[in-house]
């Protein structure tokens, strides 16, 4: 299919000018430890692991490094002042078109917690090389069992330590992760009478 | 034999015998395949295997602009699709920054509760076929089906509207409208008063729901289940109430939740929400505010197409929105909506581009359905078709 961008008949130096207007972000807010007990724990306990952290549209995100993850996790659902109790989703964003380069790490495996004592949420995530492993959170909570084989079963990421790391959406034969950014999509043409099949 | 003489057992066979609820299975809910264990007629192990129905929602989304990937929103829990929808609109809104006016509130709120009673009202149908008081099935989709004459009547599609987009809904309730959903609103009591009369104090349905399937609260809460599964076990969470969306603050409403964990409760629990969905109906429907409903902020929602003969700019947004769409920052968003299984929410990953970089859709019968063998351990097959009916999967939200 033709690109948007040849059809619509823009040059390049266009597109280039388009690209600072729509991707630069929003003004970069950190989370400050003074109101933010979550940064505050990370920062005394793990602060080598913390790579960096946002306050986006009234949602907070860490992001961190996935070697101690597990440690990471217990912390912040034990500690009373955030009291992390529920795994709301567990998930992977395969970030190889938003990379400028190759030496960033290509996934972000993003846990989505919930407190149920304060009703609030927290984004914790994890950069994961290519072909690296990462710890399971099976252990932290129970819910984490399916949800890191469908991150398996769908990105190719293994978590170590997993008690029953398969496929689950995908058929128990099949070859690749769909979806990774350089899978295809996948489906049939449309047939129309200038392209039908066999003729 | 001479009496008095003991015979040694033989040893005993430790052989567990595998039964197959195959994916097509009349009480599994779609296409569920159950692998199950049996010790004699007791269930060692029960293990769902999923993927059946998985069409790759996700990836498809990643391909189409915001406003086209709503229609993909309705097909994952494709029993309550205007609350799919809301929760995707909800994400997409808080990306954009986008804020939806009053009316489009309100009728969302109409929406979404009648959404919820159809949902149970399918549940309570198939819920009872599975166990086997088969009468009431008829008498439920009759309900579901007035409901869906309301969808029809306002977007003329039964289920898979899309009707609630981005920026509020996608057209005005027509005239009417409002008047039969309160007729609605005013007969459906009694309907749920008959329905209590038949099951909730049956002695077979009674026997063969307690006991059945008990979780405790804090294997809830960890095994993160949401919804009536969780708050049979006791643990008063709604969204709806934790953190309020669409205006929900607005409406008095009680949540019900169980005490013991077991069918029984979360049966109860379903029923009782029914009741609650009528009573925010009735606030809801009284004095609807008037005004647009979708918002006027022509970056997100197209004009009306009486200006597009006068106005350039008005047309210059409609061409590009319907063409290109619109282009979200840079950033990540969770939104999350209360749907008759649990937190249904959307976790949207933009990198500036028109299509949405990564969807990940949380839909709750995946999670719910995970503690399955350890609510089936011990107990035995009919009991597990029981459960399964207490839990209330789609297998369209598990699978995508």
């Amino acid at each position: 299919m033709v690109d948007f961008d040849v059809r619509l008949g823009l040059s390049p130096a266009d597109l280039a000018l388009r690209n600072i207007a729509i991707k630069r972000p929003e003004d970069w807010l950190d989370l400050s430890p003074e109101d933010d007990p979550e940064i505050r724990l990370v920062q005394e306990n793990f602060a080598s692991e913390l790579i960096r952290s946002r306050r986006f549209r009234d949602e907070k995100t860490i992001w961190v490094r996935p070697a101690k993850i597990v440690v990471i996790l217990t912390l912040l659902r034990d500690h009373p002042d955030t009291e992390f109790s529920f795994l709301s989703d567990l998930t992977c964003v395969d970030l190889l078109k938003v990379n400028e380069d190759e030496t960033e790490p290509r996934f972000q495996i993003t846990y989505n917690l919930y407190s149920m004592a304060t009703y609030k949420r927290l984004r914790v995530n994890a950069l994961v090389e290519i072909g690296q492993q990462i710890e399971t959170v099976e252990g932290v909570w129970p819910a984490a069992n399916w949800l890191e084989r469908e991150v398996y079963d769908l990105f190719g990421i293994v978590f170590a330590g997993h008690s029953d790391l398969r496929r689950i959406q995908m058929p128990d034969d099949w070859i690749g992760h769909p979806l990774r950014k350089d899978e295809p999509l996948g489906g049939e043409e449309v047939e129309f009478s200038f392209n039908v099949r066999g003729r | 034999m001479p009496r008095g003489v003991y015979i040694e057992p033989y040893e005993e066979n430790t052989d567990l015998m595998v039964v197959n609820m195959g994916p097509q299975h009349p009480s599994t809910h779609g296409v569920l395949r159950l692998v199950v264990e049996l010790d004699g007629e007791t269930i060692v192990n029960a293990t769902p295997h999923i993927g059946y129905l998985h069409t790759g929602i996700e990836k498809t989304m990643e391909n189409l602009n915001y406003y086209k990937a709503l229609v993909c929103t309705d097909r994952e829990d494709y029993l309550s699709n205007l609350i799919n929808n809301t929760a995707y609109s909800m994400a997409v809104e808080k990306l954009m920054d986008v804020d939806v006016p009053a009316r489009a509130q309100r009728l969302r709120v109409i929406l979404n509760e009648l959404e919820r009673i159809a949902s149970h009202l399918i549940w309570l149908g198939t819920h009872a076929l599975d166990i086997g008081a088969m009468t009431l099935f008829f008498y439920t989709w009759r309900e579901r089906d007035q409901i869906l004459d309301l969808k029809e009547m306002m977007s003329g599609v039964r289920m898979m509207t899309s009707w609630i987009c981005p920026g509020g809904l996608r057209g005005d309730v027509p005239a009417g409208w409002v008047e039969k959903a309160s007729m609605f609103v005013e007969h459906f009591p009694v309907k749920i008063d008959e329905y209590d009369k038949l099951l909730t104090k049956n002695p077979i349905w009674i026997e063969r729901l307690t006991g059945v399937g008990i979780i405790s609260a804090q294997d809830a809460v960890a095994y993160g289940m949401s919804g009536p599964s969780l708050r049979g076990s006791g643990v008063a969470w709604d969204l709806r109430k934790a953190n309020p969306y669409c205006g929900y603050e607005q409406f008095e409403f009680e949540i019900p939740v169980g005490t013991k964990g077991d069918v029984y409760d979360r049966y109860l629990i379903r029923m009782e929400e029914m009741r609650q969905s009528v009573r925010i109906l009735k606030q809801a429907l009284k004095d609807i505010p008037d005004g647009l409903v979708r918002t006027s902020d022509r970056k997100i929602a197209p004009p009306p197409r009486a200006e597009l003969d006068t106005s350039m700019e008005s047309l210059i947004h409609h061409f590009k929105l319907y063409t290109e769409g619109y282009h979200p920052p840079v950033g990540e968003v969770y939104a999350a909506c209360e749907s008759g299984r649990g937190e249904k929410g959307y976790y949207i990953y933009s990198d500036g581009g028109n299509m949405p970089y990564r969807v990940k859709i949380n839909g709750p019968s995946l999670k719910n359905l995970q503690a399955l063998p350890k609510l089936a351990r011990g107990r035995m097959i009919a009991d597990v078709v029981a459960i399964i009916g207490s839990i209330d999967i789609v297998l369209g939200d598990i699978d995508r």
